[in-house]
C-alpha cells in the first residue's frame, strides 16, 4: 500500500494567501510516500513546504512556475501502475477529456494527472484514469467560477487503486471515494 | 596576597568549627546528666566563638549555622523543667549572668522563646525585652545573625491571630510592632556595614553585604506571614513604616532590594491598594537606585493579577491605577536624566502590558502610552541602540498580540509615529511582524481608509527607504518580504464592491510607487483580486441602469490595463502576457468585446516584441491559442484577425517539433464544442495538413542530424487528431518514401481521431487509414530509430482504435472501415 498525494495550481502567494488551514493540519509529514504536482505553486516557500510532507515530490511546470528546472511533463512507475504528471495549459483544448487522453496515450501511463483548470476531476477511461486534483488553494480560475480547494489521494495497492478526493465545501472537509482496478499490468509491454 | 586571605580564613574557620565542637561535646555531657550549671558554661563558651569578626559573611553563616544546630538541644532542655529543676523565670535571669554579651543574647533569646512558650509572662513583653536587648551588640554581622536568631526562635510564638499567644494584652499590633523594630535595627546594621573597613575594598564589602540582604528581607517576609496583617494595618502602619526606614536609610542597595523586597512578598491586592504610597516613595529615594526596574516589577504583578480573574478589574478602576502608574512613569523618566533611552522604553513597555490587561478596551490609553515614547524618541532621529530598538519592537507587538486584530492597531495614531524611530531593518522587521499577524488571525481589512493607514505602517516594505541601496538587498529576504505583501493583498476586502474598487486603487496607487523590481510580486494579486471583483460585478450587470456607478467591470478594466503596462518598466513581458490573458477572459464573461480585444492586442505586441526566449516563446503561444479557443465575445471579423495571428506566431516557432504541435493546436480554434458558429471542418484540415508537412520537415531534419527522438510521436499526435488524407498526399506518398518524424504523426494521428470522433466532416476514416498505414511504413523503414516512446505511443494509438471498433454503436460503425 502506497500513499501518493496529488495537487497542484496553489498560486501562492498571487491568488491565494496559503493553503487552507483544514488541509495543512491534515497534511502531515511521514504518511505520504510520494507527492505528485501538476504546478504553479508558485514560490519556493511552497516547494520547501511540500518537500517536508514528503520528500519524493514530482512537479511539473505550470505557466506560473518561474523555476524552469520542472519539466513539462513527467512519467514514473509506483508499484503496478505508470504515473503521466502534466500541468496542462499545453494540451488544447483545455481540460477537454479527449485531448487529454490522447496525452495519456502519448505518455503511455495509467493514471495521468494534470491541472491547469482548478476543477476537481476523475475519470476512467479505457483502461486508465485521468485525474485532475483542482487548486489546493481553491485560486481563482478564468476557466472555472467557484473554486473549491482541493486535492487528492491515491491508495495504490496492487492493480488497485482507491482515489480519494478532499474538498473544502463551505469550511468543512468532504471526503469522496473513487475505486480502479487495472485489468492487467503487461498491457504496456505490445511493443 | 588574595589566595592567602583566603586560606587564613578557611582556616579561622575550621578553628571555631573546632571550638564549637568541642564545647558542645561538654555541653552534650552536661545535658546528659541534666548539669544545668555546666550546661549554662559551656553553651557560653561555645557561643563565644561567634564574637570572631576574622570571617566574611559567607563564614560567619558557615559558623553560625552550627551553633545554631546546637542551640535547639539546649532549647529542648530548657524546655524540660524535671530536668534542671529551675523555673522558667529564674532561668531568664540566671543566663543573663553569662559574661560575654554575646553568648549572653543568644541564650537569653533561647530562653526567651521557652518562655514565651509557657505563658508565664505575656509574649509582648517578652519580645520586646528582647528586642532591646539586641540593641546591646551593634557589630553589623555579628548583630545581624543574632538578630536573625531572634527572628527565627519568635517567628511561631507572635502573638498574631488565632494564634495560641494572641491574649487581652498581646495584640496582633504588639507582633507586628516587634517585627518592624527588628526588622528597623537589622537594616540600620546593614547598611552600617558599608561603612567597615577601609575603603578600597569597597566592591568586596558591597558584595558581601549583597549576600546578606535576604537576612533582613525576611522581617518582611514574617511581616507578610502575619494573619492580623490586614490591608487595613498594612495601609496604616505596616508600608509607612517599613517605606520611612527604607527612604531614611539612604542608601542605594538597600532601597534598591527593599523596595522589590516589598513588591515580592506582600498581595498584588495590597499594592494595588496603596499604588499611591508607594508611588508617592520613589521619587524620595536615592538617584542612583534603579527604579525602572523595581517599577517594572511592580507593573508586571498588577499585569498577572488583573489577568488572574476579572473579578478585580474593577478595583483597578476605582484607584484609577493606570494614571498613577503612568504620572510615575513620567516623573521617574524626567527625573532620571541619565537613564538610557532602553530603560525608559522598557518602562513604557510594561505600563503598555499592565494597560493592555486591565484596560483592554481603553485605545486611548495605549495610544496616550505609545505617545509618551513618542515625546520621549523625539529629538532622536533614528534609534541605533539594539536593546533599545528591540524595546521598540516589543512595544509595538504588544497591541498587536492582544487584539488578534491589527484594524485595532491601525486606529492608534501615535502607533506609525513610533515606527519611524525605528531603523530601516527593524522597520521592515516589524511590518513583516504586523503582516504575519494579519494572516495568523486571518483579519480582513475592509475599508480603504484602513487599507491607507496599513501601507503607511508598512511602507518600509511597500518602498525602498531613502538609505538602502538595491545591492545591499538579501534577495531572498526580499522575495520573502515581497512575497507576505502578496498574501497581504488577499486580506484586503469588502463586500462592497464599491468600497473594494476603493480599496484595489489604494493598492494601485503605493505599489505603482514602488518602484520597479517589487512590481513582479504585488501585481499579480492585485490583478488577481480586481478579477475576483469583476466576477462579482458580472451578475449584477444591468440592474442599476442609469445610476452613475463607479465600479464596472469597464472601469476595472481600464485600472487592470494601467497596472499591467507597469510591468514593462521591470521588464517582465511573459507576467504581463499572462495577465493580459487572464484579463481578456474575463472581459470575454463579461461580454466586453473591444475590451478583451485590446487585453489580446496587448498580449500579442508583447508576445512579437518582448518574449524572445524560444521556450517561453511555445508556452506563451500554448497560452494564447488556449485563451483564444475559448472566446466567444469576438465577431467573426475580430476572431479571424486574432486566429490568424496565432497560427501565423505557431508556424514560426523555432523547433519543428513545437511548430508542429503548436499549428495542430490552432487547429481549436477553427473547431469549439459548445460553439456552432465555430465549426470549420476545412480550416481544421488545412491546420492538421500543415502540421504534417512540419512533421516531415521535422524528421528530414532529424535524419540529416540524427540523434534526435520522437519523429513517429508527432506522426500519431496528428492520427489522433483525425484528418483527410488528400489525393496529392496519397499519390506522393506512393511514388516515394517522404520521411515523416514519426513521433509527431502520432500526435497528429491523434488529432485527427479527435475529430473524426467530432463528427468533422472533412475527415474520413479513409484519411485514418492512411495515416496509420503511412506510420507503419515509417516505423519498419525507421529500424535505427532506437526510441520505444514513439512505438508505445502508437501501440496504445492502435488499442484505442481497437477498442472504438468494439464498442459498437456509432462509434462502433464509424471506425468499422479502419484496419488495424
Amino acid at each position: 500500500m502506497v500513499l501518493v498525494l496529488a495537487l497542484g495550481d496553489l498560486h501562492i502567494p498571487h491568488r491565494a494567501p496559503d493553503l487552507p488551514a483544514k488541509f495543512k493540519s491534515m497534511l502531515v509529514p511521514g504518511k505520504i510516500q510520494h507527492i505528485i504536482c501538476t504546478g504553479n505553486l508558485c514560490i519556493k516557500e511552497v516547494h520547501d513546504y511540500l518537500k517536508t510532507l514528503c520528500p519524493d515530490l514530482h512537479i511539473t511546470r505550470g505557466e506560473y512556475d518561474e523555476e524552469t528546472k520542472y519539466p513539462e511533463t513527467k512519467t514514473l512507475t509506483i508499484g503496478q501502475f505508470k504515473l503521466g504528471l502534466c500541468h496542462g495549459h499545453q494540451v488544447i483544448p483545455w481540460g477537454d477529456l479527449d485531448s487529454l487522453a490522447m496525452l495519456q496515450r502519448q505518455l503511455d501511463v495509467d493514471i495521468l494527472v494534470t491541472g491547469h483548470t482548478h476543477q476537481f476531476t476523475a475519470y476512467k477511461h479505457e483502461g486508465g484514469v485521468v485525474i485532475n486534483p483542482g487548486s489546493a488553494s481553491g485560486a481563482y480560475s478564468s476557466i472555472t467560477y467557484d473554486v473549491n480547494p482541493s486535492f487528492v489521494l491515491m491508495d495504490i495497492d496492487g492493480l488497485r487503486v482507491v482515489v480519494y478526493v478532499y474538498e473544502l465545501i463551505d469550511g468543512e472537509v468532504k471526503v469522496d471515494k473513487i475505486d480502479f482496478k487495472k485489468t492487467t499490468a503487461a498491457t504496456h509491454s505490445a511493443h | 596576597m588574595r589566595s592567602d586571605v583566603i586560606g587564613d580564613e578557611e582556616k579561622w574557620l575550621a578553628e571555631g568549627i573546632a571550638g564549637i565542637q568541642h564545647h558542645a561535646f561538654y555541653m552534650h555531657r552536661a545535658l546528659d546528666a541534666n548539669n544545668l550549671r555546666d550546661a549554662l558554661k559551656f553553651s557560653a563558651l561555645m557561643l563565644s566563638e561567634l564574637r570572631t569578626s576574622r570571617l566574611s559573611p559567607h563564614k560567619y553563616y558557615d559558623l553560625y549555622m552550627r551553633a545554631f544546630d546546637e542551640l535547639r538541644r539546649l532549647e529542648m532542655f530548657f524546655k524540660d523543667e524535671s530536668r534542671h529543676g529551675v523555673s522558667i523565670i529564674d532561668l531568664y535571669e540566671l543566663v543573663q549572668h553569662a559574661g560575654n554579651i554575646l553568648p549572653r543574647l543568644y541564650l537569653l533569646c533561647t530562653v526567651g522563646s521557652v518562655y514565651i512558650k509557657s505563658k508565664e509572662a505575656p509574649a509582648k513583653d517578652v519580645l520586646k525585652d528582647l528586642v532591646e536587648m539586641c540593641r546591646g551588640v551593634q557589630h553589623p554581622i555579628r548583630g545581624l545573625f543574632l538578630r536573625s536568631y531572634l527572628s527565627q526562635v519568635s517567628r511561631d510564638k507572635l502573638p498574631d491571630i488565632g494564634s495560641e499567644y494572641e491574649g487581652d494584652a498581646d495584640t496582633v499590633m504588639d507582633a507586628v510592632d516587634f517585627v518592624l523594630q527588628n526588622f528597623t535595627e537589622m537594616n540600620k546594621l546593614w547598611v552600617r556595614m558599608q561603612y567597615q573597613g577601609p575603603g578600597h575594598v569597597r566592591e568586596k564589602r558591597e558584595k558581601e553585604r549583597s549576600e546578606l540582604r535576604d537576612l533582613v528581607g525576611k522581617n518582611l517576609h514574617v511581616l507578610s506571614q502575619i494573619e492580623g496583617v490586614e490591608l487595613e494595618m498594612y495601609k496604616a502602619t505596616v508600608l509607612p513604616r517599613v517605606l520611612e526606614q527604607v527612604i531614611n536609610c539612604k542608601d542605594e542597595l538597600a532601597q534598591y532590594y527593599l523596595m522589590d523586597c516589598i513588591i515580592q512578598v506582600f498581595p498584588d491586592e495590597y499594592h494595588l491598594q496603596t499604588l499611591e504610597t508607594l508611588l508617592a516613595a520613589f521619587p524620595q529615594l536615592q538617584p542612583t537606585v534603579d527604579i525602572k526596574t523595581v517599577l517594572s516589577q511592580l507593573m508586571e504583578r498588577l499585569s498577572n493579577y488583573a489577568a488572574s480573574s476579572t473579578d478585580v478589574l474593577p478595583e483597578f478602576l476605582q484607584v484609577e491605577a493606570f494614571a498613577k502608574l503612568s504620572s510615575a512613569i513620567g516623573w521617574v523618566i524626567e527625573a532620571q536624566t541619565d537613564m538610557p533611552i532602553v530603560g525608559a522604553i522598557s518602562l513604557y513597555v510594561s505600563l503598555l502590558t499592565f494597560t493592555l490587561r486591565v484596560h483592554p478596551d481603553r485605545l486611548d490609553y495605549v495610544d496616550q502610552v505609545l505617545g509618551a515614547c513618542v515625546k520621549k524618541l523625539s529629538g532622536e532621529t533614528k534609534l541605533e541602540d539594539r536593546r533599545a530598538t528591540k524595546q521598540v519592537v516589543a512595544l509595538l507587538s504588544a497591541p498587536l498580540e492582544k487584539y488578534d486584530d491589527i484594524v485595532t492597531a491601525l486606529t492608534l495614531s501615535n502607533y506609525p509615529r513610533v515606527m519611524d524611530y525605528l531603523d530601516n531593518g527593524t522597520n521592515k522587521v516589524m511590518a513583516m511582524v504586523i503582516i504575519q499577524s494579519i494572516m495568523k488571525n486571518n483579519s480582513c481589512i475592509s475599508t480603504a481608509d484602513k487599507v491607507e493607514v496599513l501601507f503607511e505602517l508598512i511602507k518600509g516594505l511597500i518602498k525602498d527607504l531613502d538609505s538602502t541601496s538595491a545591492d545591499e538587498l538579501d534577495e531572498e529576504d526580499f522575495a520573502d518580504e515581497q512575497n507576505s505583501v502578496a498574501r497581504l493583498i488577499h486580506m484586503l476586502y469588502n463586500d462592497d464592491p464599491e468600497e473594494m474598487f476603493k480599496i484595489l486603487c489604494t493598492v494601485k496607487k503605493h505599489i505603482m510607487n514602488g518602484g520597479s523590481k517589487r512590481l513582479p510580486f504585488t501585481v499579480p494579486p492585485l490583478i488577481l483580486s480586481a478579477l475576483k471583483l469583476v466576477r462579482r460585478l458580472q451578475g449584477q450587470d444591468g440592474e442599476v441602469v442609469g445610476e452613475e456607478m463607479p465600479a464596472t467591470p469597464k472601469k476595472i478594466f481600464q485600472t487592470l490595463n494601467q497596472i499591467i503596462e507597469s510591468l514593462s518598466s521591470v521588464p517582465s513581458p511573459e507576467l504581463a502576457l499572462r495577465l493580459y490573458l487572464e484579463c481578456a477572459e474575463a472581459a470575454n464573461d463579461c461580454d466586453l468585446e473591444p475590451v478583451a480585444y485590446e487585453f489580446f492586442t496587448q498580449a500579442f505586441i508583447l508576445y512579437e516584441e518582448e518574449v524572445a526566449d524560444s521556450k517561453a516563446q511555445v508556452t506563451a503561444i500554448h497560452l494564447i491559442i488556449g485563451t483564444l479557443q475559448r472566446m466567444n465575445v469576438f465577431h467573426v471579423e475580430n476572431r479571424d484577425t486574432l486566429t490568424h495571428k496565432a497560427t501565423g506566431y505557431s508556424a514560426k516557432l523555432l523547433k519543428k517539433p513545437d511548430q508542429c504541435r503548436a499549428v495542430y493546436a490552432c487547429s481549436h480554434l477553427f473547431w469549439v464544442d459548445d460553439q456552432d458558429g465555430v465549426k470549420d471542418g476545412e480550416r481544421v484540415l488545412l491546420c492538421l495538413k500543415r502540421a504534417l508537412r512540419i512533421a516531415n520537415a521535422a524528421q528530414q531534419m532529424a535524419s540529416a542530424t540524427r540523434g534526435s527522438s520522437g519523429p513517429v510521436t508527432l506522426f500519431v499526435e496528428i492520427l489522433n487528431k483525425s484528418v483527410v488524407f488528400d489525393c496529392k498526399f496519397e499519390d506522393s506518398h506512393s511514388k516515394l518514401r517522404v520521411l515523416y518524424d514519426l513521433g509527431l504523426t502520432c500526435e497528429l494521428c491523434n488529432r485527427y481521431l479527435y475529430y473524426f470522433e467530432k463528427g468533422n466532416p472533412q475527415i474520413t476514416s479513409a484519411a485514418i487509414q492512411g495515416l496509420v498505414d503511412l506510420i507503419k511504413n515509417e516505423m519498419q523503414g525507421d529500424s535505427a530509430n532506437a526510441n520505444p516512446a514513439p512505438d508505445a505511443f502508437f501501440a496504445s494509438t492502435l488499442r484505442y482504435i481497437q477498442f472504438q471498433k468494439q464498442k459498437g454503436g456509432v462509434m462502433g460503425e464509424k471506425y468499422a472501415s479502419i484496419k488495424v
